[in-house]
């Protein structure tokens, strides 16, 4: 049999991809039509207005953090020196071909929410209310137009460039075999660098202070200092289920010879291992708050925990953590294909609840009567499908574009003859 | 205690090994274990031997460790002698989470441990000895279990023509109990030399 070194988008894969996205504007459409020209106070017109922003800044970020795992777990193997990657490591550099795009869509969704006037979601951004406000006054140095607006732009071009001179390096051996070893050996050196570049870029930004700027802020006074690692967790996690599908789907229609029930495992292992990390923090973050008891810190979870966002709190933990720590516990489960991609599909959904339980009770608020709604999630939904078509689509392209083979570096032989 | 009569191959190479292995068990003999100086990616797959269940054990004495710390610091702060902390419930389950974490590690890691021992039969002032202490450095030792049909020269030859350097008949007890072999016994009923490896 030959091997099939180049991945053609079928017709089908293409029709879902766009009827997904067509879904999505739909989605968008509606949920603009049903949160504007209602009636109600002043205070009731903004919450709905937020509420529509609310849903886009979610989904974006959301999916942008989660396209953006796949290049550093890229980077994370390339400076372990890992091999046993290689024989489906077309699969997330491919998907991270995707972070320029929905990159510049986050990019607009957050700077219009910033500059549009509406301070529901980010109430930081309202000179007025910051000036009679002593704790954002004093956070003033950070949260601010400025700092927030060249610190996301600055974060989503150098993920893109970074990414693409990783996805450079990778393409450059497909035409030219190394002719020496040495040749190798700078080879793999320069991917080192250009990978720790990338990786000190992502500390920077998913491990500490994205998190803050684009998704704590919306609860400006309360702070936790886990909250970045939390949100790092949920996406990897999240990232990980993201290329098994992918590498499922090449395996079910004959692609990716060479990886197997082997490299299926190890990914598995990641699903699972960072479940349980992710549980780890949502605990602790949870218990020392509770333990404390001080009003400002508890305001979080009050209405997550114990308000009306409590069910979808209980429902995300228990397809966060009791599901997969259950089901991909096993050998068996890992390196079977139906379970691998149920698991995924639930961990995708799963952290998507995280994000939302995050991001919506800030913005449902009413600040005069200090309320608290859930809003139709079918809506966000509906906005999530478009954005996994737009993800399909993309990655669907990214893929035909190089061999699903990087037969030429240096590691390939240890990812062929991988055991776990 | 029953003393049982093996055949026993000293292998050279793990080359060697992998495909004598593979005869043996298409030949129908009992391999009763393969002993080697490091662990072999694969040979257990290839010995036809079933997965190790150390994890599902494992797995129970978790469980064990979670419920005992949870049931016992339940009985303790909310049964026996309710304390008030900082004004929470006596029942107060987060609090109790890095304990019962604790307990289903230490409960998993150390069960592990004596299971793994015991089924490796493992354990002090217990009868052991190898079928050939050269598979503790550098050489691959294949033993066959012998039954009263087993034809002794067949099987030696048989062993021979796959590979193995030197092939003993041996008498060892299979059980494991308390004690320690004499430095006398006598254990090698029939020692073939050392073929000159070719």
């Amino acid at each position: 049999m030959s091997i099939r070194e180049n991945f053609t988008v079928p017709k089908r894969y293409n029709t879902i991809a766009f009827a997904l996205m067509l879904l999505g504007v739909i989605a968008i459409i509606g949920l603009y039509l049903t949160t504007h020209g209602g009636g109600g106070t002043e205070e009731e017109k903004k919450i709905q207005d937020a509420r529509f922003w609310a849903s886009l800044l979610q989904n974006s970020v959301y999916f942008l953090l989660v396209v953006n795992a796949s290049m550093f777990f890229i980077c994370a193997t390339t400076l372990a020196w890992g091999g046993w990657q290689m024989a489906f490591r077309r699969v997330p550099e491919a998907i991270s071909a995707v972070v320029p795009v929905i990159g510049v869509l986050a990019t607009a969704i957050l700077l219009a929410i910033v500059y549009g006037g509406n301070d529901s979601i980010y109430h930081w951004t309202n000179a007025e209310h910051v000036k009679h406000d002593s704790i954002l006054n004093y956070k003033k140095g950070f949260l601010n137009k400025g700092f927030f607006t060249v610190f996301t732009i600055l974060t989503v071009v150098l993920w893109s460039a970074l990414g693409w001179k990783m996805r450079q390096l990778s393409r450059s051996t497909d035409d030219n075999p190394f002719a020496t070893k040495k040749e190798a050996r700078k080879y793999i050196w320069n991917n080192t660098i250009w990978a720790a570049l990338y990786m000190i870029v992502f500390a920077l930004t998913v491990m500490s202070t994205l998190p803050w700027l684009w998704l704590m802020s919306i609860d400006a006074h309360w702070y936790s200092t886990m909250y970045s690692w939390y949100t790092f967790a949920s996406t990897f996690v999240a990232g990980m289920a993201l290329i098994a599908l992918f590498v499922v789907y090449l395996k079910n229609n004959n692609y990716l010879e060479y990886a197997n029930e082997e490299h299926l495992h190890d990914i598995g292992k990641f699903m699972f291992a960072f479940s349980v990390f992710w549980t780890y923090l949502w605990f602790s973050q949870f218990m020392l708050i509770w333990y404390a008891n001080i009003p400002e810190e508890t305001t979080y979870f009050k209405p997550r925990a114990q308000g009306p966002y409590s069910g979808l709190f209980w429902l995300m933990f228990i397809i966060n953590f009791i599901a997969p720590f259950l089901i991909l516990m096993r050998r068996g489960s890992k390196r079977n294909y139906g379970t691998v991609t149920l698991m995924a599909l639930v961990i995708i959904f799963g952290h998507w609840l995280d994000l939302y339980q995050m991001v919506f009770p800030g913005p449902m608020t009413n600040k005069t009567t200090g309320e608290t709604q859930v809003p139709m999630i079918l809506w966000d939904l509906g906005v999530a499908l478009g954005l996994a078509g737009l993800i399909m689509f993309l990655t669907g392209r990214a893929l035909t574009k190089a061999p699903l083979l990087a037969k030429n570096h240096p590691f390939v032989k240890e990812s062929l003859i991988h055991h776990t | 205690m029953g003393v049982k009569k093996f055949v026993v191959g000293n292998f050279y190479d793990e080359a060697i090994l992998f495909p004598a292995v593979k005869k043996v068990r298409r030949a129908g003999y009992k391999i009763h274990d393969v002993y080697t100086p490091h662990p072999i990616h694969g040979l257990d797959h290839a010995m036809g031997l079933r997965d190790t269940s150390l994890h599902t054990a494992g797995f129970i004495y978790g469980i064990i460790g979670t419920a005992t710390a949870v049931g016992f610091i339940t009985w303790a702060l909310a049964v026996d002698w309710p304390l008030n902390f900082g004004g929470k419930p006596f029942f107060s389950l987060p609090a109790w989470i890095p304990i019962a974490f604790e307990l289903t590690v230490l409960f998993a890691s150390v069960g592990m441990v004596l299971t793994f021992c015991y089924l490796c039969q493992l354990a002090p002032f217990v009868k052991k000895d190898h079928f050939n202490p050269r598979s503790t450095d550098d050489t691959f030792v294949m033993a066959l279990e012998c039954s009263d049909k087993t034809n002794d020269t067949e099987l030696i030859s048989f062993l021979q023509e796959a590979g193995a350097a030197d092939v003993q008949i041996m008498h060892k007890e299979t059980d494991w109990w308390w004690g320690r072999y004499g430095k006398e016994t006598k254990r090698f009923e029939k020692q073939i030399p050392a073929q000159p490896v070719h």
